[in-house]
């Protein structure tokens, strides 16, 4: 449905595009070694992991920001399978 | 510490690329000025990959306008809301550096000198990034683009960054300041101090491109890291004309350690390397770092 001067009435509908298909790695994060610093929270450019750590795979694109800026090393960045 | 809040106003699925530092500019800035605020973004790399029509990333309102004339809009949008005695709201611009630096440069003097009460945000990434990397006027000394190619004839970009930040305050406004993405609490806090400041704030964020600068998509805020700790890219804030350094590097890295991991800067031999080291030298006396 186009609408008269392209307004879109449906905020934040880009969650209709499941951007984790373009992941190559995957970042698995260990909750026991977590020092809860929430730099991954901060500097994930998908807002795709939450207050509790738990990270969207719906929309993650595997950049690895959040392995890379983790102090204590909890994340780890593993190559995706192919199914 | 930053305040993490329950709803992120800059919904996942948009088309940035992995990594993306302008994503990061804006889920950060947005997550200070909260729901009641109005968003308007020239056109560049933040509107063409949030608002994929008929989708959108922005869950507030959110007007693309044109790219010399997000300035003027903004300004409409604040004199309405005024008229209308909606005092409360916030209203923020986004350009990028094509959209601020060169294109929307008249439309954003006029909003400045004009008093509106908003506050506009330039992501910088240093080039036109969404139409292909070509030189903006925000480019820095050597760095290569598409229209400032590296080779034979020629080293890259010659000229010096335009220096937006310093042109701002020579407006007068009561709020000016140079942010970083790799320092969110100084960045956020200056994202408040500009939407509480009665009248026009700038801040003008420094954003690393991993598509453009040439660098592994999760070394974006390492390299706005090394920018700052080399003196490359300088924090302070200018309130009511009064200058401060909002941060100082313990030690100033040498600048080449900032150049090296960029693709863009690569092809710099010691002698350009030496020049901009100069420069950065020069530029950090200047501002007392």
């Amino acid at each position: 449905m186009v609408n008269i001067g392209c307004v879109i009435k449906t905020p934040g509908n880009t969650k209709n595009n499941k951007t984790g298909s373009w992941r190559t790695f995957k970042p698995i994060l260990d909750k026991e070694s977590c020092i809860d610093c929430d730099n991954c929270i901060l500097f994930c450019p998908d807002s795709c992991i939450n207050k509790q750590h738990d990270i969207d795979y719906d929309y993650c694109k595997g950049c690895g920001i959040c392995a890379y800026e983790c102090p204590s090393d909890s994340i780890e960045m593993i190559q995706e399978e192919s199914d | 510490m930053v305040d993490i809040p329950d709803k992120n106003l800059l919904a996942p699925g948009h088309r940035g690329c992995a990594g993306c530092g302008a994503s990061i500019a804006v889920k950060l800035a947005l997550n200070a000025l909260g729901e009641n605020t109005v968003a308007v973004s020239a056109t560049g790399c933040l509107e063409v990959m949030t608002t994929p029509y008929p989708e959108t990333a922005w869950e507030i309102p959110f007007i693309h306008v044109a790219f010399e004339n997000s300035g003027a809009v903004a300004s409409g949008v604040e004199s309405a809301l005024r008229i209308q005695g909606k005092d409360d709201v916030n209203v923020v611009a986004f350009g990028g550096d094509g959209g601020t630096v060169d294109i929307g440069l008249q439309s954003l003097s006029g909003a400045m000198e004009r008093g509106h009460n908003m506050t506009y945000i330039c992501y910088d990434n240093e080039a036109y990034m969404n139409t292909g990397i070509q030189r903006s006027g925000a480019t820095p000394f050597g760095a290569s683009t598409t229209t400032s190619p590296s080779g034979v004839a020629s080293f890259g970009e010659d000229k010096p960054k335009k220096n937006m930040p310093m042109i701002m305050a020579a407006h007068g406004i009561p709020y000016v300041a140079t942010a970083s993405i790799a320092y969110p609490e100084d960045y956020v806090n200056k994202v408040k101090k500009a939407a509480e400041t009665k009248g026009p704030a700038y801040i003008h964020l420094q954003q690393p491109c991993t598509t453009g600068w040439g660098f592994p998509s999760e070394r974006t805020i390492e390299m706005g890291r090394l920018a700052v700790e080399t003196g490359s890219w300088i924090l302070y804030e200018i309130v009511d004309g009064k200058f401060e350094i909002t941060y100082r590097p313990e030690e100033r890295k040498p600048v080449k350690e900032y150049l090296a991991p960029q693709k863009r800067f690569r092809h710099l031999d010691d002698e350009l390397v030496e020049k901009i080291q100069k420069y950065v030298d020069a530029e950090c006396k200047e501002l007392g770092l």
